[in-house]
């Protein structure tokens, strides 16, 4: 166990103490306990590790756990995982601070919130730092479950629980394509590490199921990270409180995508399939998510869709930088390798200024009561530091100098035009499509922001809209956000200030597959008067020109659909989902104890000759077997009489002769045990039938005749058939079993019990001291299985159900 | 179960004459079980059978004077027996149900095995007679008090 | 003798399926009990018939019969008597709240 190993582990130690601590002191606010546990964990990381990444070392600490399957909670810490590490644990700490204002101390649950709040931190850093896929995955499904959770927070609202149950379904669907994935992987390398798949790539690059793998693979990533067509879920999920939406669902859990398919890169990186896939998907998200949020009325509408918009964005970049491992010549290696910095660099910016606006509608949500686009206005005066962080978030999402968003922009610009020079995967003068789907993006991104700004913050301010008196949030509440506004604006004006120890050991823990030694790029905000600066000036223009006519466009009735169209898959795919279940359902569940029985014994019929027969295990008792032990002429007497009391019962009308003619049968069988010399089994025979007898008689006594089964011929000609051939069958299979026993000629284990009957236990009936001695626990639950009856039937009869009542 | 309403004196004097000899049978195949045919399953059930005779010769009420035990408990008596000396293996540092046994000297019996399979047979057999005599009893209860209603 | 106590199994299985399809609760519970006494047989048979001496340290010669099977069948016997007697409540209770002991009427509502 290494102190990466506690890392993950501690948030889940504390979820347990957690709950008692809330209860020990009620006066206290939950979440100041929490505060600590995500301010140790960054402290710790930063402290422990920065000089290390800055340097380019990794740490590799392995636990076994299931060492036979190759499934160790192995913990693998490089540049990229420093990374999600410490934005897990620091957008944490910000985040719980601030619920810690907005979660009211008497009207939440807080003890559930924090737990599983505390539940994601573990689970989403497990995914981060585990190197074993299977490690990975737990820890991915616990993240999936924790994001459930907590968007059905409130789940007395009928919406929460619907977009609780849409955004389990597609995460968890995406999760077990993940799975799938990593198995074929398995199948391809023979291990379950990452580091060692990496090592094998070759193998991997020329296995014939390599595109299979990566699909699956990248379902996972795509459903998390919300790529379209998967992207449904994220707006319903906006239910959940607004620090979850601030932290899962713009933050972290949603990246964990795109951490998945960075780690990915140098396994699959460098094929056509991978570069296009991820490129394709990832433009059209982002056009997707910017025209769908410029629709949305509702401010956390406007976030969610800008969010998977600029997911789609980050992953663009990654599959144009897969293309450095395709590249082999060390310009153009460097050159890609650029989209991967952007990338990482908008990574980081993404989460401040995503999680500062998050947080500032929340606080406008809490002050106003609305969220609603279309009702609010006029905050500026009202609430001025809350209008001046939103500034600086949006201006950063927009584009704007000299916030960190703005040269994110810019290099993603660049590294879009440097795509049309790409010299292989099939790319030819077409490719100007790419910088333009890019461009054309951002101008709708820059007028949702204008919009978000302008119908939030101007205009007039009206009283009549508001149910409560607005006024400014309490520091507490601002802390969070300011905190993230500054850092947007550091980042913007001090953007190398990460390079050293966060971004470059990214970047070259993502493309470890390059023949060129990466130097640390350098990040500035004036990129001298290059194309992507033309470009950005011209996202200006166009998107305040646009702004301005608004009034004319807002009119088109496309502009007024708000709900994705998308969904209209899912919807109904879950609709006939349940009506088909039910109605399979409703043809196998009959209710009649007799069909119930009729498929299990079919089956197994079926199941047992099939596979006996295409097995050729069918046999015949050895010929000498017969002859050698002749039959005494009494068994047959004895097996006519217990044969005949038994094959009476069905003809038997009369209830009193039915139990009597069962109690022959037992008393039989009593004697076959004597015949065998098994005294303690007749003994106990005939003691049960007695007993059994007695219970039956008791029963059974006062009722009238028996049900007289139905005289219909199919129904005679059904069951005679189902009871000859499970006769029939179990007499070939004994049969056979039984001369295969003779064939084989084993030593029975059976000598141990009788030789150790007295040296070990004492007694000279060995029956008894193999139930005693050596098997007592069978006994004892055996013990334990009559001492149930026994309540059961107190139960049942002393403690009655009443007629009608739904047993 | 019926409560015999006859006064047939021959029936009640077999029956008890019986049921006596049944139920020392019991406690003889319970003590013989680790060295002869028996022990605390097929002990209980002639204990169980025992007693049912005696329930079919008189009716609840003075057969609840002779027998005054509430079987229920009797299955939770027996399962501490059984499971408590199963724990003794703890203390000897061997695994949960480990049995022992020794022989020792007694005055006038001679040499006397004694084992620890015994308390955990007996807590079987206690569990066997509660658990048979509960199932039987409780139909026959509930019979009793439909036909009294 | 085997032949003939395989195929003594195997009409008790029959008898037993048989039974398990009807209609009568009673005589459900019946073929469970025929199903478990040929069980408990098959097993005996299964493990080699003899007809030795019992399975007693003091009388065991080369010919006494094997103890395992006996403690395996006395296990299942208990349970068995312990299953068919729930059984046999269950029913009898189920009688008692519906009046019949057809399992056709016991059905119930469609759509359950």
């Amino acid at each position: 166990m290494s102190l990466l190993h506690w890392i993950i582990l501690i948030p889940f130690l504390a979820a347990f103490f957690i709950p008692l601590l809330g209860r020990m002191f009620p006066r206290i606010h939950t979440g100041w306990f929490v505060l600590f546990i995500p301010l140790a964990l960054v402290m710790v990381t930063w402290i422990s590790y920065s000089s290390l990444m800055a340097d380019g070392e990794t740490i590799l600490s392995i636990v076994p756990w299931v060492p036979m399957l190759d499934i160790n909670f192995s913990v693998y810490l490089d540049g990229l995982s420093f990374l999600f590490t410490l934005l897990i644990t620091g957008i944490g700490a910000l985040v719980v601070l601030y619920s810690i204002y907005y979660l009211d101390k008497k009207k939440e649950r807080l003890q559930d919130f924090y737990v599983y709040l505390l539940m994601f931190i573990g689970a989403m850093l497990g995914v981060v730092l585990t190197d074993n896929v299977i490690v990975l995955y737990v820890f991915w499904e616990l993240t999936s479950l924790a994001s459930t959770l907590l968007i059905g927070f409130w789940f007395i609202r009928d919406k929460s629980i619907f977009g609780a149950q849409k955004s389990m379904l597609i995460t968890v669907f995406g999760g077990f394509a993940m799975l799938g994935g990593f198995m074929l992987l398995y199948i391809m390398t023979g291990t379950f590490s990452i580091r060692e798949m990496i090592g094998d790539v070759d193998v991997i690059m020329n296995h014939p199921m390599f595109l299979p793998a990566m699909i699956l693979v990248l379902l996972g990533a795509f459903t998390k990270s919300v790529q379209f067509p998967f992207h449904i879920w994220l707006p319903d999920a906006m239910e959940a409180p607004t620090p979850v939406s601030a932290y899962l669902h713009s933050a972290t859990m949603v990246k964990a995508g795109i951490y998945l398919v960075a780690r990915m890169t140098p396994i699959f990186g460098g094929s056509s399939e991978w570069f296009w896939i991820i490129l394709i998907t990832g433009l059209f998200t982002l056009f997707w998510g910017a025209i769908s949020a410029l629709r949305q009325k509702d401010l956390k509408g406007v976030l969610a869709f800008s969010t998977i918009s600029q997911l789609g964005l980050i992953m663009a970049l990654l599959g144009a930088g897969s293309a450095a491992l395709y590249a082999q010549d060390p310009d153009l290696e460097v050159m890609y390798a650029g989209a991967i910095v952007t990338a990482m660099f908008h990574l980081i910016n993404h989460s401040t200024f995503k999680g500062s606006l998050f947080m500032v509608v929340g606080i406008v949500d809490h002050e106003t009561g609305t969220r609603n686009l279309q009702k609010l206005g006029g905050l500026m005066a009202v609430m001025p530091v809350t209008f001046t962080v939103s500034a600086v978030g949006l201006a950063a999402m927009a584009g704007i100098p000299p916030f960190n968003g703005f040269i994110s922009k810019e290099m993603f610009f660049a590294n879009m035009v440097e795509l049309m020079e790409l010299p292989f995967f099939g790319m030819g003068d077409w490719a100007i499509i790419i910088p333009i789907v890019a461009w054309t993006a951002s101008v709708i991104t820059f007028i949702y922001c204008a919009f978000m700004f302008y119908k939030t913050f101007m205009g007039k301010y009206d009283r009549q809209n508001y149910w409560v008196d607005v006024h400014e949030a309490s520091p507490g509440l601002l802390l969070s956000p300011i905190l993230l506004g500054i850092l947007v604006i550091v980042l913007g004006l001090f953007p190398n200030i990460l390079t050293q120890t966060l971004i470059h050991p990214s970047v070259t823990s993502i493309l470890t597959g390059v023949s060129v030694e990466l130097e640390p790029y350098n990040l500035t905000l004036w990129h001298g008067f290059e194309i992507e600066l033309f470009m950005s000036i011209g996202v200006v223009a166009v998107g305040v020109i646009a702004f301005l006519y608004h009034r004319k466009w807002t009119r088109w009735e496309i502009y007024n659909k708000e709900r994705d169209v998308m969904n209209l898959f899912y919807d109904q795919g879950i609709d006939k989902l349940q009506d088909g279940s039910a109605a399979i359902t409703r043809v196998q569940m009959t209710g009649r104890l007799r069909d119930y029985f009729m498929y299990m014994l079919v089956f197994i019929v079926a199941l047992l000759a099939v596979t006996m027969w295409r097995s050729g295990q069918f046999q015949a008792l050895p010929e000498g077997l017969a002859t050698t032990m002749d039959t005494p002429l009494y068994m047959y007497g004895v097996m006519l009489i217990l044969v005949g009391s038994a094959a009476v019962l069905p003809f038997i009308q009369s209830r009193i002769t039915f139990i009597i003619s069962i109690g022959v049968l037992g008393l039989m069988v009593s004697l076959f045990f004597t015949i065998f010399s098994a005294p303690d089994l007749a003994l106990t025979q005939l003691l049960v039938e007695t007993v059994l007898l007695i219970v039956l008689m008791l029963a059974f006594r006062h009722l009238p005749e028996m049900t007289k089964e139905p005289k219909s011929r199919s129904y005679t000609t059904v069951n005679v058939l189902i009871a000859a051939s499970v006769g029939a069958l179990v007499t070939m299979v004994s049969i056979s079993a039984y001369a295969l026993r003779l064939d084989l000629d084993f030593t029975a284990i059976s000598d141990f019990f009788i030789e150790n009957a007295v040296p070990l236990g004492g007694g000279y009936n060995i029956v008894n001291v193999t139930l005693v001695d050596f098997r007592g626990f069978d006994t004892v639950l055996e013990a334990l299985v009559l001492g149930i009856v026994a309540l059961a039937v107190i139960m049942l009869i002393k403690h009655r159900f009443k007629g009608g009542e739904d047993i | 179960m019926r409560y015999s309403r006859s006064h047939d004196v021959m029936q009640r004097v077999l029956l008890i004459t019986t049921s006596y000899f049944v139920l020392a049978y019991s406690l003889y195949f319970l003590f013989a079980g680790h060295n002869n045919p028996g022990g605390g399953f097929i002990g209980g059930l002639t204990t169980a059978c025992a007693l049912a005779f005696i329930y079919l010769v008189f009716d609840r009420d003075t057969a609840n004077e002779y027998i005054r035990f509430t079987f229920p408990a009797l299955i939770s008596i027996g399962l501490v027996l059984s499971l408590g000396t199963g724990a003794i293996g703890f203390f000897a540092n061997d695994n949960y149900l480990t049995q022992y046994f020794d022989y020792f000297e007694i005055p006038f019996f001679g040499e006397v095995e004694l084992t620890t399979a015994l308390p955990f047979d007996l807590g079987i057999y206690f569990v066997v007679v509660g658990a048979a005599m509960v199932i039987m009893l409780t139909i026959a209860d509930d019979e009793k008090e439909e036909n009294e209603n | 003798m085997e032949y003939l106590i395989f195929i003594a199994i195997g009409v008790l299985f029959s008898v037993g399926t048989y039974l398990l399809l009807c209609r009568s609760l009673l005589k459900v519970i019946g073929g469970f009990m025929v199903i478990s006494h040929a069980v408990h047989m098959l097993i005996l048979t299964m493990a080699g018939l003899n007809t030795g001496s019992a399975p007693l340290v003091d009388l065991s010669g080369s010919d006494s019969t094997d103890p395992l099977p006996h403690a395996v069948i006395l296990t299942a016997i208990v349970i068995g008597f312990g299953l068919t007697s729930f059984l046999i409540v269950l029913a009898y209770r189920t009688y008692k709240a519906h009046k019949t002991d057809d399992l056709e009427k016991l059905r119930g509502a469609d759509n359950e």
